[in-house]
């Protein structure tokens, strides 16, 4: 559903500008029932092109590998049949959501549906026609611009550069870190320490920003936001098994009082010790502002210059 | 060619999520129906075991169109256990993002999902016809090419409050995590002022106190002829409405549940006419025709089962919910003079949603006037190791609760009943169907038609989400 705003202009006419029609999606055309069913009988078959077969949700495998967790209503057979005879033919295999590309909340704890990714379901060696594996639109929900480009690139050149986990690099070489709004509490390791609290989110409040994919904080959400300038922690949705933390999501897991989930490529004793410093020399307008909702010391102005 | 008496409908779209539909048929008519979620999800037997604090993140993923629904349920149910209540500030921005996703949410069913339907080739030669293939044809039509995009600035609402939507945690027990400092809340209420004006020049034709004061059905026929067909769209929805009588078809239960919402809307039973408190402690769910062996219990095999939906009865009673019903269990008189005696109909329910539009933007106004900067938005809520909580809310397509039970400092138990479950369940031990079943009975078959039109105009006049019936 976060696509419907996708670029402030909708889906449609966002894919629309690069020669991207819509054959069928469940939200957004006419077909329905047996009109429908006829599209993707055309599309099992290879009767007719598919460019993209995108897939939202988890492959719901059970019970006991029958895959009747979910039938695809009218036909009797249920959606994995449907995902691997389509995916068949496709030039490009697009798993959107963290549901999609790893199995997301479905796949949480005991894992009812007996959920599993489009990439375990179709095996770890499945290319489509076009070569490409399965690729990972992620997030929970994904920006809408990162499948709008992701197809978009498609289109244009044939291919689309993904990383080790097969998500587009266009959003997954960018940290969720990167812009964040908090950047200046992040730098003096100034932090919130309770929920509405404007300082950094990492040390207490469970934020995963430091290590999640994705450009949210560059590019942003919804016109303004992002989850940290929202006030609340990146959860890393990006990312396999983000729905099974360590601690609670709005606590920071730590040993002996040192969060485990530090910045990825930062070694650890450099962190601890830039952080003791930082701390050390924190201002105090970002120390007290860090414990309010709103801003409780402007930032301090220099006297006009006399004449 | 003849239409068989049987009839399996699906893939069922521009509904939210799986759905199926089977009609028995005699002489032109359904004469019963069933209505199949097709797929199971067991969100409740996720959420069990965890810290309790975590629904927040897990509930709002039940879906991607009720979300922040789903967020202030769990908020609601955490903070009756922490008996703790929000501080104004926190309550007004709560009910700006609640209000928001739930006007959206009713933007996009009738611009998208719903009124698409009348693009049908069935209709050809009607007088509304041109009109309604020139603005809701779909994925081209001009009302989506202008509506649409208002509602994707309207959602910088979300983005300023909420971070994103869908999916946010802005929304806690004791308050929300971002204020709107003073510049913030100009911007909030510049939103406000675009997504008014877009509506008023493109769905109304009309302002939107107009719309707000419509009170009996003599003042809507009254409002409807008073310009020509195409002069808005809801103008074209009333022409359409009665051209194709829709004020007979998909009569539902004459009952209505509402959770009660904003200070707008009270929470109550209305049963034909006759509006009563809401007990929520009457409200249960029957398993009988449900592949459920308990509630978090799946068995796709189980004998005279027919879908993941379970039935949640009042009473014993099957209850409709929606914006129709909040209506008139607030004795809305408008509401009440298109139900009549005999319960919703498709014009009624789509009437009725777009007429809370209306009032939802006004009331907006008035909380993000109401908003001031400085002070408090969330107070801590600290969670004891045991406690039992509800979360009543309702989303735009009616009534959610969720239910928990905390033992130990984790979910032992965590139960949700949502707004489709009660109008699309399957019947019950007693055999008595469930809202949707009951109004597609007597829906018109046109010979050899396979997805029978009408049928699709009922189903869809409910704005039924199918992935939070199965969470």
């Amino acid at each position: 559903m976060s696509m419907l705003a996708a670029d402030d202009v909708g889906l449609v006419h966002s894919l629309g500008r690069f020669g991207i029609h819509l054959l069928w999606h469940p939200s957004l055309s006419a077909q329905c029932g047996a009109e429908a069913l006829a599209i993707l009988e055309d599309a099992a078959a290879g009767r007719v092109r598919v460019d993209a077969l995108c897939v939202e949700g988890a492959a719901l495998t059970g019970p006991d590998g029958s895959g009747r967790f979910q039938i695809l209503s009218g036909s009797g057979r249920p959606m994995i049949h449907w995902i691997k005879a389509i995916a068949a033919h496709a030039r490009h295999v697009v798993a959107v959501g963290s549901c999609a590309a790893f199995g997301g909340f479905p796949a949480a704890e005991d894992n009812p549906t007996d959920a599993v990714s489009l990439h375990h379901l179709l095996g770890q060696d499945f290319r489509a026609q076009g070569g490409l594996p399965v690729i990972n639109v992620a997030g929970c929900a994904p920006h809408p611009g990162w499948l709008v480009e992701s197809l978009a690139e498609l289109a244009l050149s044939g291919t689309c550069a993904l990383d080790s986990l097969g998500r587009p690099r266009a959003f997954a070489d960018h940290l969720a870190h990167h812009g964040c709004g908090r950047n200046e509490f992040y730098e003096f390791k100034a932090s919130a320490a309770r929920p509405s609290d404007r300082g950094c989110l990492m040390e207490n409040l469970g934020c995963k920003a430091t290590q999640a994919p994705g450009d949210c904080n560059i590019r942003r959400w919804n016109g303004y936001g992002s989850c940290t300038d929202a006030g609340y922690a990146c959860i890393n949705c990006t990312s396999p098994d983000f729905q099974d933390p360590e601690a609670p999501f709005g606590e920071t897991a730590k040993i002996a009082g040192i969060p485990v989930g530090l910045p990825v490529d930062m070694p650890k004793a450099w962190f601890v010790a830039l952080a003791a410093l930082s701390k050390s020399a924190t201002p105090k307008r970002v120390r007290a502002n860090s414990h309010a909702d709103h801003v409780i010391v402007p930032p301090a102005r220099l006297p006009p210059k006399q004449p | 060619m003849t239409t068989p008496s049987r009839l399996i409908v699906g893939p069922f779209n521009r509904v939210e999520g799986d759905l199926e539909v089977t009609l028995d048929m005699s002489a032109g008519q359904v004469q019963s129906a069933r209505v199949t979620a097709p797929m199971y999800r067991g969100f409740e037997r996720i959420l069990a075991g965890r810290p309790p604090e975590d629904a927040l993140v897990v509930a709002p993923r039940i879906c991607g169109i009720c979300s922040v629904s789903q967020s202030v349920a769990a908020a609601r149910a955490l903070a009756s256990v922490a008996q703790v209540d929000m501080p104004e500030n926190g309550r007004l921005l709560t009910d700006l993002m609640l209000a928001c996703e739930n006007a959206a949410d009713h933007l996009t069913h009738f611009v998208l999902f719903f009124m698409p339907d009348f693009v049908h080739p069935a209709y050809a030669g009607r007088p509304w016809f041109a009109a309604a293939q020139r603005r809701f044809t779909a994925m081209t039509g001009e009302a989506a090419r202008s509506l649409v995009p208002a509602r994707a600035r309207f959602l910088h609402l979300m983005g300023l409050l909420a971070g994103k939507w869908p999916h946010s945690l802005a929304i806690q027990p004791g308050g929300v995590t971002k204020a709107a400092d003073s510049g913030e809340r100009i911007r909030l209420l510049g939103i406000l002022a675009d997504f008014r004006h877009q509506l008023e020049q493109v769905l109304y034709a009309g302002s939107l106190e107009e719309i707000a004061a419509l009170d009996s059905r003599a003042a809507l026929d009254q409002w409807a002829d008073k310009a020509p067909l195409d002069r808005g769209d809801f103008r074209l929805f009333l022409h359409v409405a009665r051209d194709l009588r829709l004020d007979r078809s998909g009569r539902g239960p004459a009952r209505f549940l509402s959770h009660g919402s904003f200070g707008l809307f009270p929470a109550g039973v209305s049963v034909t006419g006759k509006i009563t408190p809401l007990d929520h402690a009457r409200v249960s769910e029957d398993l009988t025709r449900a592949w459920m062996d308990g509630p978090t219990r799946p068995n796709a095999d189980k004998d005279g089962a027919y879908s993941w939906c379970k039935a949640p009865r009042l009473d014993g009673l099957s209850f409709e919910t929606g914006a129709l019903a909040r209506a008139m269990v607030a004795a809305d008189p408008l509401a009440g003079d298109l139900c009549g005696p005999d319960g919703g109909s498709v014009e009624a329910r789509v009437v009725m949603r777009l007429v809370e539009l209306a009032k939802l933007v006004i009331a907006m106004e008035d909380w993000a006037r109401r908003i001031r900067p400085g002070e408090a938005i969330c107070v801590e809520s600290p969670l004891p190791l045991h406690g039992h909580g509800l979360g009543l809310v309702e989303a735009a397509r009616g009534s959610l609760s969720h239910r928990l039970d905390v033992d130990g400092g984790r979910i032992r138990d965590y139960a949700i009943i949502a707004p489709t479950t009660w109008n699309f369940s399957p019947r019950d031990a007693q055999g008595n169907p469930g809202p949707l079943e009951q109004a597609l009975q007597g829906a018109p078959v046109r010979d050899g038609e396979t997805t029978p039109i009408a049928v699709q105009h009922i189903v869809r006049s409910f704005d039924p989400c199918m992935a939070c019936t199965v969470h």
